[in-house]
């Protein structure tokens, strides 16, 4: 299938939405993607024709459900090379992904002496699942450092990572920079003294392929909603013998083999880490997120937003010499995450600005607070592309930089009061 | 009925780009009795109050802090109202200014407020509308501390 993105758009139906009287420019599908027909159809036909709670009802419903459910679990293991799909457990996103393994791994594995090595690239939800859990477990958290490109400083990994170190845990595509990391390195040097190696793959398996196998990752998560799937679910893979080792997480339903009343024995991997009815329909749309994505082939979409990026790069600088462009400079190191700032304008001002001209954008901390402070940043605006960006919408994205930028700078020259609207009373009410 | 689209200009008038430019009170306060400090956690945006309070009213008041063109021109804007009044009447206008931002209250006091009224626009903005009330969220934990001291 050659990649046609005209034709991608075309499966997406809310592209064609209108934003304050413009053709809607979408340029947030870090924080969550669009949804294809696919995805959407796919939810809409579990409810209209194969609703039932699964593995527990003994009629054609419930067989149709559970079939779906399980079939989406198979599609993810194949789209991440996962050795099998007892390897998948569905969760709500990779922050419960991240959570469940602090609050039953973590918290069974790490004490005090211990040590696990984040990075400062890191989303909040790879910092404060382990900041909770060290208030019991009191393990120490180390930090690994980012040089002047917001590249992870990999020489810092012979120190931290040590003979207590447990756990290295880091994202594969920097969320708020859009740096990939180089994870193999930290892989490796988390198996050299025996500990595991999480992956939070939250921006990464939506845009470029991803083979657990090979990184020989012990965990690896992502979200759903940010890979054209719907909100709510998530996916947690690690490979069998650790999730085997690894205490339930919550208890109900689903999760257990026998209960009576002095104790319950615990069911096999992965539903041991389910418990409850799961949310299938959004499991069932992901699975046909997951099929949309691999015939479009994830080569094909990595090339792509390469394509963007470097195009990015090149309309950027050429046009504004007072712009800054965090990350590598190198599009092969970074992915489709164009983190920017112009010197006098805060990044919430130049989202406001991009909003009114139908361009959506993030603008913000996001979620990388205590980077952003050592970057000595409020924030950033951000813009972050996916399969059905176009290179058109790159130039309406500086387009929209530039008259930001014309717009700070003309304010206090006007001689004449800005015509203020009047705001009719209906509009006044709260 | 169709509500008309919010205009850039509304929200950013030329008193607040003002103010953002040529912020007043800002930096640090010595001598000053209490220092409270917030932030907005959707943007990251910090604010800092610093204040001395005698005899029951706003002495001194200075504000430092990071933030976007709506947060910071709204402190400033803030320092110069609250500077010399009283306590009570500080407080009754902080109230008073965020009950009118968050599109409470008979919004026609706007025009009550001098330099304060250019803010009126953000009331059509619905996330900017934190931007224009943390410092004055600042200004009351300032204050209550302040009262709690003497």
């Amino acid at each position: 299938m050659t990649f046609n993105v005209e034709a991608i758009r075309e499966d997406f139906p809310i592209l064609r939405r209108q934003v304050h009287g413009r053709q809607l420019v979408y340029l947030d599908s870090a924080n969550t993607s669009q949804k294809p027909n696919a995805v959407i159809n796919a939810i809409s036909d579990h409810y209209r024709n194969h609703n039932a709670n699964i593995h527990r009802a003994n009629h054609v419903l419930g067989e149709e459900a559970t079939a779906a459910y399980e079939g989406a679990r198979e599609k993810v293991a194949r789209l991440i090379n996962a050795p099998a799909s007892e390897n998948i457990v569905f969760t709500r996103n990779i922050t419960e992904a991240i959570n469940l393994v602090a609050r039953t791994w973590g918290a069974a594995n790490l004490h005090e002496g211990d040590n696990i090595v984040l990075t400062q690239l890191e989303h909040h939800s790879n910092i404060v699942p382990w900041y909770i859990l060290r208030e019991q477990n009191r393990f120490e958290i180390r930090f690994i450092e980012v040089d002047d490109r917001q590249r992870l400083r990999t020489e810092q990994i012979r120190d931290m990572v040590d003979s207590r170190t447990k756990l290295v845990a880091l994202n594969h595509v920097s969320n708020s920079m859009g740096t990939i990391n180089p994870v193999e390195e930290f892989i490796e040097a988390a198996h050299r003294v025996g500990a595991l190696c999480l992956i939070d793959g939250a921006q990464s398996v939506p845009h470029m392929p991803v083979d657990v196998q090979a990184l020989d990752a012990d965990f690896y998560g992502f979200t759903g909603h940010k890979a054209l799937g719907p909100t709510g679910v998530g996916v947690l893979y690690a490979k069998r013998e650790v999730l085997e080792g690894m205490p339930p997480f919550l208890g109900g339903g689903e999760m257990i083999r026998r209960v009576d009343f002095e104790s319950a024995t615990w069911n096999d991997i992965p539903w041991k880490f389910e418990a409850g009815t799961p949310n299938i329909a959004d499991v069932v749309g992901l699975g046909a997120a997951v099929d949309y994505l691999e015939a479009l082939g994830l080569d094909n979409v990595r090339d792509h937003e390469r394509d963007l990026t470097a195009y990015a790069f090149d309309t950027l600088r050429t046009r504004f010499n007072d712009l800054k462009i965090y990350g590598p400079n190198d599009p092969d190191e970074h992915a489709g995450i164009l983190s920017l700032n112009f010197p006098e304008i805060h990044p919430h001002d130049l989202g406001q600005i991009l909003d009114s001209r139908g361009i959506a954008v993030r603008a913000g901390h996001h979620c990388a607070q205590p980077l952003m402070r050592t970057l000595g940043i409020a924030g950033t605006a951000r813009a972050s592309f996916h399969v059905y960006n176009t290179r058109d919408e790159v130039d309406a994205f500086a387009d929209g930089l530039e008259a930001a930028r014309n717009y700070f700078s003309d304010l206090p020259m006007r001689t004449v009061a800005p015509t203020a609207v009047p705001v009719p009373a209906e509009a006044q009410q709260p | 009925m169709a509500i008309p689209e919010p205009q850039l200009d509304d929200l950013y008038q030329e008193i607040i780009v003002d103010h953002y430019r040529n912020p007043r009170n800002k930096g640090p306060l010595p001598d000053a009795m209490v220092a409270c400090q917030q932030d907005n956690p959707f943007c990251g945006d910090e604010i800092t109050v610093e204040l001395r309070v005698e005899d029951g009213v706003v002495s001194d008041l200075m504000w430092d802090g990071r933030g976007c063109s709506i947060s910071l021109s709204s402190a400033s804007m803030m320092s110069d109202e609250l500077k010399g009044k009283s306590v009570d009447e500080a407080l009754a206008f902080a109230a008073h200014f965020r009950e009118l931002m968050q599109g409470k209250g008979d919004q026609s006091e706007w025009e009550e407020l001098g330099d304060l009224e250019a803010l009126k626009g953000v009331t059509k903005f619905a996330v900017r509308v934190k931007c224009a009330t943390l410092a004055w969220a600042t200004f009351e934990e300032a204050l209550q501390q302040a009262q709690a001291h003497s």
